[in-house]
């Protein structure tokens, strides 16, 4: 253990005090600074001569100039091992129900509590034997956890090959019994646990290269899945104003997603939303797994009126539980709400630290910080040869709903997809309210490329005839422009839309999307013949509302079936000619 | 019989008191440590102070003495021997001799039944006749709430405004601001509904309010025999900026208290815009960096903790907030209604004297209005859809376009809305309003055309 060194106070502004020191300092330390029977966390962020600059995780009411600090040599960690599943944590992985139970209705300053209880049992089952030779991060054996067989690894931390001395028989341990020696290159032998301790700013690299993400993610949201894909290991944001649906797409995303674990990281947001998660979600069963969802999602929840330092280190908690489960071989989904937050975190601190500002007082290493986080995602394949990923979807709440300011740029630049939200869209009820003209995505999907490239061309042509008629009005425009206009319309309300208080219209499977998108592009390629615009906007406006109910039978039911006939049965009316017979498909 | 020596020992139960009596006393003079008066202020900046001083501790509260009397002010930062104290009553008129005693606890509020229908201003200080209270004292801005405790809120909040109960249901701790220009009916909206709703405890947080508006409270809460749960925190206009800070803070201490007693709190803070300005200018006097109009860049984390304090707590009562903020220039894209916006869970536009169906919107409905009544839901979706045509009809109207049969319907319909269901005139329980939801369609629609399903036509359309 490193010995203790203490410092003492000499400046306290807001939530960053500055402690003198006569020994040496390590950047990004813990340090506790100590007031009465309190001990605060905090991490040292900047060192100037024998002046440490910390920023403390609570509220730094009370303190006093001369006050101690003590410093503990250990970088900001969390800890690792079975029993995170279904768990909420705060931004420094407290177990927020755990706190509940000893403290009551509010958080106290300086309690912590550990993450994952000491005197667990778990049964371990040895998958390495005395000799066997392995790397930081490979399997020694498994526990199980809920639905996964969860894999107790070398310690990641580890170099070279390493030699097993010894490993622990099947049995039930606890987290802080030795599973296993292992001996490495320089003869030194180490001990392995059932739990791992972690620096959260560190990204874990045990892992033997990272690919290319290719594989779509089905997030049930057909918008997403079929316009704007995203893939396993990829990078997505979503900025838009308030009120345009932000947090309910990522709940909606969180629920349905297919995925083996989600980790909800909510950063400086409203309670009342974390409260529906965490009071839901053990209800809610996976509709893959027949288990309750809690039992694939880990939140951790640093909401705005908790302290505001932590909400950076919520972000890292989130993202390194990411990537423990990633070396498991499976695939993460981490959502983040909002990275914008965070960004404010660090402005704050700046602002504290007198550092010289950016724009709107950003910090100049705004880019950087988030260019790094979002390089933690990624598609990964592992040592013994199974692949495992992190994918990242993180909001951002731009100011005035204007993208073009710091946090949604800086994050533009880095992320594979922009799901852009519009207030527009979320105004005419339109949901989700992802905007179709400014999204994009760099990821390859599951739907035809041809069909979703016609679709993004009948949403503009549909827009620019929308605009022209404002200032010519209808009769001034075209039959054949009123007809593609319409045609996106009717693409926009019965596919891109989606009712999350239907049942079955909340989530559409791949099998489905792929069905009816070809079915819907048969009828954007048809040409469509119609005595005028009336008659035109009567037959769409009928055709939606099959649609309407088309989408909330269940898949391939009778009345599905019945569904899409009475469609058929209309479209027939108006054809001229198709690419092919609706039949056929 | 032996004669005790002491006399009083003779008697148990007297010595049990003694030695009480003695321990209270000095518990009395432990916690009354000597405070020391510090009377070296080296910088006197805008409403902030610097004075040289040792041991104290952030955030405490130090008395200043001047020539115009007492003032309480707040330490904001310590570097070293320097003390940064923000001055409640303003710096105006303070000497560099003047005394500063340091009280050793942060600002703290008296908590208990005496408080109910009393008025304070923003320290906490009587401003009616009656004496000031020191009974169960209690920091005020205390730790956040564990999301853990906290339950999915579920009982509406009856407003008897149509646009409110109908459209955007108010639910029981829900943070709700109402959002629009200076010289609308704000406060006459923020009395309407703390006179209505079925409330315990109404506290009334006023910053930077003009006296009218103090007087317009107190007697609309008078008139309807609510001053007796009213509790008032005011800062008026003329007052200092700092204690205009303190508004929202002391009027949620002492909410959460109640709260926690078990009891239905609703909480009105009007204008959350002058607090945000208060911000503004003790974060230049500090010399912070601005990060948006001048505004502080933790301007977000300050209205949160305070909005935040909104809670339905597990096994106790509840705090609801209903806040105004007016946007300088109808500009929602402003620092402060952005800030809020984001925030709250919804917010309520005001907007030529009616609360605007579009832009208007309560996050929590969904909770509360599929338990009211059978057409709720319908009615809601229904009518707005239709006075989102009647707007578009308005629209082309103006531009010149002809007007068809259809149009003409929509516009009937939509001058009966306005008038009988959007003006704050209306006062009316929730059933009655849809009820005459109803009454309206049917008397300027078939029923196809309103595009309600089959089954609530039948069951509910007017005949």
């Amino acid at each position: 253990m490193p010995e203790k060194r203490i410092g003492h106070i000499t400046k306290i502004n807001g939530n960053m005090v500055t402690v003198r020191m006569s020994g040496h300092v390590i950047q990004n330390e813990v340090a506790y600074i100590i007031h009465g029977q309190e001990r605060l966390k905090s991490e040292v962020i900047r060192v100037r001569g024998d002046l440490a600059e910390t920023q403390v995780f609570e509220d730094t009411q009370g303190l006093r100039i001369g006050g101690a600090a003590e410093f503990s040599g250990e970088l900001l960690s969390v800890e690792l091992g079975p029993g995170l599943l279904g768990q909420i944590f705060d931004g420094l992985q407290n177990p927020l129900p755990q706190l509940a139970q000893q403290y009551g209705f509010f958080l106290k300053r300086g309690a912590y509590l550990e993450a994952l209880p000491d005197e667990a049992q778990w049964q371990f089952s040895p998958a390495v034997k005395k000799g066997d030779k392995l790397r930081a991060g490979e399997k020694l054996g498994t526990v199980p956890e809920k639905i996964f067989s969860h894999y107790i690894m070398a310690p990641f931390n580890l170099r070279g090959v390493l030699e097993v001395v010894s490993v622990a028989k099947q049995g039930k341990y606890n987290l802080k019994q030795p599973i296993a020696q292992l001996k490495d290159e320089n003869g030194a032998v180490h001990q392995a646990f059932l739990q791992q301790i972690w620096p959260v700013k560190v990204p874990i690299r045990n892992y033997a290269e990272k690919l290319k993400p290719t594989e779509p993610i089905t997030t049930k949201m057909r918008i997403i899945d079929s316009l704007f894909p995203v893939c396993l290991g990829g990078t997505y944001c979503i900025p838009g104003p308030f009120g345009s649906g932000k947090t309910v797409l990522q709940q909606l995303t969180s629920r349905h997603a297919q995925i083996d674990i989600v980790v909800i990281a909510a950063c400086g947001e409203r309670a009342g939303e974390v409260v529906e998660t965490l009071r839901t979600f053990p209800e809610l069963n996976d509709p893959r797994t027949g288990k309750p969802l809690s039992d694939r999602t880990v939140i951790i929840c640093n909401t705005s009126s908790m302290p505001v330092a932590a909400r950076e280190s919520s972000v890292y908690t989130a993202v390194t539980i990411a990537e423990y489960y990633r070396q498991m071989g499976l695939n993460v989904l981490l959502l983040a709400d909002s990275t914008s937050r965070w960004a404010q975190a660090m402005r704050e601190m700046s602002g504290r630290l007198e550092e010289i500002p950016g724009e709107e007082a950003f910090p100049a290493y705004l880019e950087s910080r988030i260019a790094s986080f979002y390089e933690r995602a990624g598609y990964v394949r592992l040592y013994d040869g199974r692949f495992g990923s992190v994918t990242i979807g993180g909001t951002v709440s731009p100011a005035g709903g204007n993208f073009e300011e710091p946090v949604t740029q800086a994050t533009l630049k880095v992320v594979g997809a922009f799901h852009g939200l519009s207030r527009e869209r979320s105004d005419a009820r339109r949901y989700p309210a992802i905007d179709p003209l400014i999204s994009w995505s760099k990821y390859r999907g599951f739907i035809d490329e041809k069909q979703v490239a016609r679709g993004h061309q009948i949403l503009r042509k549909s827009n620019d005839v929308a605009q022209m008629m404002k200032v010519v009005g209808e009769e001034g425009t075209s039959l054949e422009d009123y007809v593609d206009y319409l045609k996106g319309d009717f693409f926009d309300f019965v596919y891109l839309q989606q009712n999350a208080y239907d049942s079955v219209d909340e989530s559409t499977a791949q099998e489905r999307q792929i069905y009816i998108f070809d079915f819907i592009y048969q009828i954007l390629e048809a040409s469509l013949e119609f005595a005028d615009k009336d008659q035109a906007l009567h037959f769409f406006q009928r055709l939606r509302q099959l649609f309407r109910g088309w989408n909330s039978s269940a898949w391939d039911g009778a009345e599905f079936k019945e569904h899409e006939k009475e469609i058929k049965g209309l479209i027939k009316e108006h054809v001229e000619k198709i690419p092919r017979p609706l039949d056929a498909g | 019989m032996k004669r005790s020596l002491v006399p009083w020992t003779r008697d148990k139960f007297a010595l049990i008191t003694y030695v009480s009596l003695f321990r209270k006393l000095c518990a009395h003079f432990r916690k009354r440590p000597v405070h020391k008066v510090y009377t070296d202020i080296i910088q006197i900046a805008g409403d902030v102070i610097t004075v040289e001083a040792e041991g104290i501790g952030y955030m405490d509260i130090a008395e200043i003495t001047t020539q115009q009397g007492v003032s309480l002010a707040q330490v904001i930062r310590l570097d070293s021997k320097k003390v940064a104290l923000q001055v409640f009553a303003g710096s105006r008129g303070i000497s560099t001799e003047d005394k500063v005693r340091f009280l050793g606890h942060p600002m703290r509020i008296s908590r208990s039944d005496n408080l109910l229908g009393r008025i304070f201003n923003g320290s906490g200080q009587p401003l009616d006749n009656g004496p000031a209270l020191s009974e169960n004292l209690g920091d005020i801005g205390g730790p956040p709430v564990n999301p853990a405790k906290r339950i999915i809120p579920n009982k509406m909040v009856r407003t008897g405004i149509p646009m409110i109960d109908v459209f955007n249901s108010l639910v029981e701790s829900q943070k709700l601001p109402i959002f629009s220009i200076a010289g609308e009916p704000y406060n006459e909206v923020l009395a309407r509904i703390a006179i209505q709703a079925e409330v315990d405890i109404i506290i009334l947080g006023g910053m930077g309010l003009k006296y009218d508006d103090y007087l317009f409270f107190r007697d609309i809460l008078e008139e309807h025999g609510s001053l007796s749960r009213a509790i008032f925190f005011m800062h008026t206009a003329a007052d200092p900026t700092v204690e205009c800070l303190l508004v929202p803070d002391i009027s949620l201490a002492v909410a959460e208290y109640f709260a926690l007693e078990g009891k239905r709190v609703l909480t009105l803070l009007t204008d959350m815009t002058n607090f945000c300005d208060s911000l503004k200018e003790i974060s230049i006097t500090m010399e912070q960096v601005p990060s948006n109009r001048g505004y502080p860049g933790d301007l977000y984390s300050q209205l949160a903790a305070r909005y935040e304090k909104a809670v339905d707590f597990d096994t106790a009562g509840s705090i609801t907030i209903l806040a105004a903020t007016t946007m300088p220039g109808d500009d929602v894209t402003h620092p402060v209604p952005d800030n809020t916006g984001y925030i709250t869970e919804g917010q309520f536009y005001l907007k030529n004297k009616v609360i605007e169906p579009f832009g208007s919107l309560s996050r929590l409905k969904q909770q509360v209005n599929g338990k009211t009544r059978d057409d709720h839901r319908t009615i809601m979706n229904a009518m707005i859809q239709l006075f989102a045509s009647y707007r578009e009809t308005v629209e082309k109207r103006a531009m010149g376009f002809k007007m068809s049969a259809w149009d003409m319907k929509l516009l009937r319909y939509g001058g009966m809305f306005e008038e009988q269901m959007m003006s704050l005139e209306v006062n009316i329980p929730l059933e009655k309003a849809l009820d005459l939801g109803w009454r309206i369609m049917a008397e300027c629609f078939t029923p196809e055309e309103t595009g309600i399903k089959r089954s609530m036509i039948e069951k509910h359309w007017p005949r």
